[in-house]
């Protein structure tokens, strides 16, 4: 069979829904796709720990404490079903890994955002988490097996990721003067940012849509984003709160909501490494790995010897 | 200005330098852990089920990242791991011939005999 061919088969396959696993004939430029998309995906989730992470120490209470470090603990755990979803693609953790902590590879823009007060918590919660648990339902349904059956055990934990962010506004906002002000200011400056999670408008993208065709997209950046955008002015309300964005406004018409222009210079800015902490998040998981070496050479040396003691009891 | 926009998507952001350092200091004899997969019981009464895979570097490490990974939510009561070098499998491009002895009996199905509708239990 002719290179053509293999590639017009696979692509019936993919039309009659069919899962593509990891041991099948896929193109090269599809295998590339998922293996920069998935390890964007899971680095997305290793870093997504740090701005929450600095809240650990300073949640107001044994309850929020140990809410939090269960959230960030299952993003670690995210990250670690991406990353082995990921090497079923061919490639090694630790190639990865590296990529990640040399700035070869990118994460989500948003987590290059500073979490200023403990409001921010609760916004990254209703608000990020809201807006990645649209793409993630989304990829359910990718055409990759599993980056598919991934998705699926990610996304029924995440959502009490949103639910316990919603939680904290919700309380912030039936509480003193102050802190309804540290709630709204959360909510104005997560806002956009979470808007940008989505990607460049539809119609200024200048390739074809190759991930759609594949099947490992399903919707396209704007549709996602007015779907999140529509739950997010109805879900504002119950918070007696306002969205930044004087443009916002029912269209009877549409049905949906419309909406104010993103900034797009900003989100560039940040995707090319000038956001107020791409600096700071990509040191700390630099240093995280160098500190952990001697942990990962110790657990080796201990397993070999183990393993030659066993070989000479037996021989 | 020009400003080729590419599409992105969530996780998919193109592939230039997002501005950290070039080169890392990385221990090149420092190898992976060997990787295991995983195999969740989740209740008694059910068999085990694959989960995913995780590094560990022995046996005993590998059971408990597992549970940390694959089961904080009650998500089992039995663990299983095996290091993913000793897992087999068949052959996807041999699928069809492989599979092919199966197909065409249809009579190994019950719904093949069509029986009259006074005949009970069975």
């Amino acid at each position: 069979m002719q290179l053509q061919d293999f590639e017009k088969l696979f692509q019936q396959k993919i039309d009659t829904e069919i899962k593509v696993e990891p041991k099948d004939w896929m193109p090269d430029a599809y295998r590339k796709t998922l293996v920069r998309q998935i390890s964007q995906h899971a680095h997305s989730e290793i870093v997504g720990m740090l701005p929450e992470g600095n809240w650990i120490s300073r949640a107001p209470s044994l309850k929020r404490k140990a809410i939090l470090i269960a959230k960030v603990q299952d993003e670690a755990g995210h990250g670690l079903y991406l990353y082995s979803a990921c090497e079923t693609l061919g490639t090694s953790r630790e190639e990865t890994i590296n990529d990640l902590n040399s700035g070869k590879a990118k994460y989500s823009s948003i987590f290059n955002y500073p979490t200023l007060t403990w409001a921010d918590m609760g916004a990254i919660g209703w608000l990020v988490d809201g807006a990645a648990i649209l793409n993630q339902v989304m990829l359910c349904r990718t055409s990759y097996g599993p980056y598919a059956r991934a998705m699926v055990r990610i996304c029924k934990e995440e959502s009490f990721h949103q639910r316990q962010g919603f939680d904290i506004l919700l309380t912030l906002c039936k509480g003193t003067d102050a802190q309804k002000a540290m709630c709204q200011d959360a909510i104005n400056r997560w806002w956009w940012p979470s808007l940008m999670m989505f990607g460049p408008k539809d119609s200024e993208s200048t390739n074809t849509d190759q991930s759609m065709k594949w099947k490992i997209k399903r919707k396209t950046n704007d549709e996602l984003r007015q779907q999140f955008v529509d739950m997010c002015a109805e879900q504002v309300k119950i918070l007696n709160m306002t969205l930044p964005d004087e443009h916002l406004k029912w269209n009877a018409q549409t049905q949906h909501y419309d909406f104010g222009e993103i900034d797009w210079s900003e989100f560039w800015n940040v995707v090319k490494g000038n956001g107020p902490c791409n600096k700071e998040r990509l040191e700390a998981r630099r240093k995280a790995h160098e500190d952990g070496a001697w942990v990962r050479e110790a657990a080796a040396a201990y397993a070999e010897k183990k393993t030659s003691k066993q070989q000479s009891q037996a021989a | 200005m020009q400003l080729f926009i590419k599409k992105y998507y969530y996780g998919d952001i193109p592939d230039d330098n997002s501005g950290g350092a070039d080169n890392i200091t990385s221990n090149k004899n420092e190898k992976d852990w060997p990787l295991w997969e995983v195999f969740i019981r989740s209740k008694q009464g059910l068999d085990h089920k694959h989960a995913g895979s995780l590094h560990a570097a022995d046996a005993q490490m590998a059971i408990e990242n597992a549970r940390d990974v694959y089961t904080r939510r009650n998500e089992g009561v039995s663990i299983w791991v095996v290091e993913s070098k000793y897992i087999h499998a068949s052959n996807p491009d041999d699928a069809e011939s492989f599979y092919e002895p199966a197909t065409d009996k249809i009579y190994r199905h019950p719904t093949f005999y069509d029986l009259p509708d006074e005949l009970k239990h069975m």
